[in-house]
């Protein structure tokens, strides 16, 4: 309990730590309030042409697109796109990534290298590459950005959990736990994944991040989400055409992307400051 | 003898991983729901067309048949011949490959040159107002996304302030084509026009491409230096009355910039993946395009050739970084 209270307070005192933080809270306030904070809520898809391409005024706060829609509505709304994007994928990599680098880094067997070669495999090409080709194939919408993003992002939680864990396996304390006769997934999951829970909790946060801006250029590519979802990349690209009288168009989807990122970067590298001690000592 | 033992064991794995990649590549490519056959065949073909062409790019044999096929052809050289430019696959490649590198390599050299000596000036006068500006600089450089980024440049530079063109890589006469790289060539060729209008052309993209690079580089060099520098050795140094900037350049940076080279080496798979978003916005004939443009059309050769050539450039680069590193640092060797 006392480390608790001592990494609480840390985090109370990293200013970076505690915008991302609140960054992210807002995001999520964001996505469930939506139809609150919305200003014309059931413009998200209603198309008005009389209202098409106005500039950021007091009735549209972020202007109007070609299609008559309030934008700052859209940009709202998009937000659970990109939430529920970045949540499930996520999970979903390290519902993967996770088992997968602690059974490797405990057994250092055969299956474990293989595993590992696997996961080389991986990331062997930049994620981007491979989750375009993933999603292109498997065709474009929102369930398969997520399918594509999670079966492309699970091998960083391998690496970074398995490397984690290989150290932990010398580590006095796992020693004894065997002698105590603890069995091996007892104490994997017991001593060894406590332990190694607050990298998973760093690479987690800096991997929402990844995975939103991943996702917002599936969108933009026209491999992810489909128009007329008010998701922020898919709204940029559709933007092109109206540039560069109507700037409003592009520019508001991508601060929201640019904040929303951001967020979840500063969080996690605020958490890896205050949870790492090596990396602590180069950064100040 | 053991650091040739390790290079000759570093180059040697290049094959499984490509192997491995071509593997996932291809069943990954091969799921798709949409008729490949019926793309090129148009909507009036009728089945005995479609039959003849399904012959005619193997598409009637089994999978692990056109697998074998497939990395026979690789063998050789031969990446089959894609279903939408009718071209070889490696002839697209080779063709568009020099817009890429020229990019890629255009970013990551003006992203090192700013931002070593930037991350150097930071380590050293830490907390000053440069340094919070930079950090300020770092994270926001990580978090912006490189398409977005473009077309603000685009509206900003080109279109509100005029300074540069958009489009394409040159808008006068192309040099003679000598190496593909159009600043290479118009220096070969003494073209001079054509050197400045492809650096003009070059630069949006560029430095769009390279805002992320310039942001890793940055946070690895500031973090690198400061790390050595308050190593024992640095003391002594200075106890020794080394003047300051001999001791960080000769001693401190040498060690510091060890990360900030294996960063540079990752740091080209991640050029490569953000040509792809750039090339698009900036019309940027390059890999890029063709990835995305085969990629919407499932011309699932080009889409094996361009996974390939990128896990191949990615796996080199890492592998040249590793080697350099260990050279430069043979304690690496024990580990």
């Amino acid at each position: 309990m006392t480390t608790f209270i001592l990494i609480m307070k840390k985090f109370m005192g990293d200013r970076l730590a505690i915008t991302g933080l609140a960054i992210i809270v807002c995001l999520i306030l964001t996505a469930f309030l939506a139809p609150y904070i919305a200003t014309h809520p059931r413009d998200v898809f209603a198309v008005h042409p009389a209202e098409r391409l106005q500039g950021p005024n007091a009735r549209h706060v972020f202007g109007t697109d070609d299609m008559g829609r309030d934008i700052f509505s859209r940009v709202v709304f998009g937000s659970r796109i990109s939430l529920l994007i970045s949540i499930v994928a996520i999970g979903v990599a390290l519902l993967i990534g996770v088992p997968i680098g602690l059974i490797t880094g405990y057994y250092g067997n055969r299956v474990s290298e293989l595993l590992m070669r696997i996961s080389d495999i991986f990331l062997a090409v930049p994620q981007i590459i491979l989750a375009l080709a993933l999603a292109a194939a498997l065709g474009p919408s929102i369930q398969n950005v997520i399918l594509a993003l999670s079966f492309t992002y699970w091998p960083w939680f391998t690496r970074t959990v398995h490397a984690e864990t290989r150290s932990l396996k010398n580590s006095i304390f796992i020693e004894a736990t065997e002698a105590l006769g603890i069995g091996a997934w007892r104490t994997i999951v017991f001593h060894v994944l406590p332990n190694v829970s607050s990298s998973i909790i760093v690479r987690a946060s800096l991997g929402m991040g990844y995975t939103i801006l991943t996702a917002s250029v599936l969108g933009f590519l026209g491999v992810g989400a489909q128009p007329p979802a008010p998701e922020w990349g898919v709204t940029i690209a559709n933007s092109r055409r109206f540039l560069p009288d109507a700037w409003w168009y592009a520019t508001f989807p991508g601060l929201a992307i640019f904040m929303v990122v951001m967020g979840f970067n500063m969080f996690g590298d605020g958490l890896r400051d205050i949870l790492d001690p090596r990396i602590r000592r180069a950064k100040r | 003898m053991r650091f040739l033992l390790y290079v000759f064991k570093r180059i040697a794995y290049i094959v499984p991983i490509l192997l491995g990649l071509l593997t996932l590549t291809f069943f990954i490519s091969r799921v798709i729901p949409a008729d490949p056959v019926a793309l090129i065949a148009g909507g009036s073909a009728s089945p005995e067309q479609i039959q003849e062409l399904k012959r005619q790019y193997g598409f009637d044999k089994p999978l692990y048949q056109q697998f074998a096929i497939y990395v026979g052809g690789l063998a050789k050289g031969d990446l089959g011949i894609s279903l939408y430019s009718r071209r070889p696959v490696m002839k697209d490649l080779a063709d568009r490959f020099p817009a890429t590198a020229e990019l890629s390599m255009f970013a990551l050299l003006i992203s090192i040159l700013f931002a070593v000596p930037i991350g150097v000036a930071c380590a050293l006068k830490r907390n000053s107002k440069l340094d919070h500006l930079m950090r300020g600089v770092t994270i926001a450089g990580l978090a912006i996304v490189g398409f977005w980024l473009g077309i603000m440049f685009q509206l900003l530079f080109s279109y509100k302030l005029g300074i540069f063109t958009l489009g394409r890589r040159i808008s006068v006469p192309v040099p003679e084509t000598v190496t593909g790289f159009y600043l290479i060539d118009s220096l070969l060729t003494l073209n001079g026009r054509a050197f400045f209008n492809s650096l003009w052309h070059l630069c949006l993209p560029g430095i769009t491409l390279a805002v992320p690079a310039f942001a890793t580089l940055v946070r690895f060099t500031r973090s690198g230096l400061l790390d050595v520098i308050n190593r024992e050795y640095i003391l002594y140094e200075t106890s020794m009355g080394i003047p300051r900037w001999l001791i960080i350049y000769k001693y401190a940076l040498r060690n510091a910039l060890i990360p900030v080279v294996t960063q540079i080496g990752l740091l080209i798979g991640y050029l490569l993946a953000g040509a792809v978003v750039i090339e698009s916005v900036f019309d940027w004939p390059g890999l890029g395009i063709y990835a995305v443009e085969s990629m919407l059309m499932s011309d699932y050769k080009a889409i094996l050739g361009v996974t390939l050539i990128a896990g191949f450039i990615c796996t080199v680069s890492n592998i040249v970084v590793d080697i350099v590193i260990t050279f430069v640092d043979p304690r690496k060797l024990e580990q």
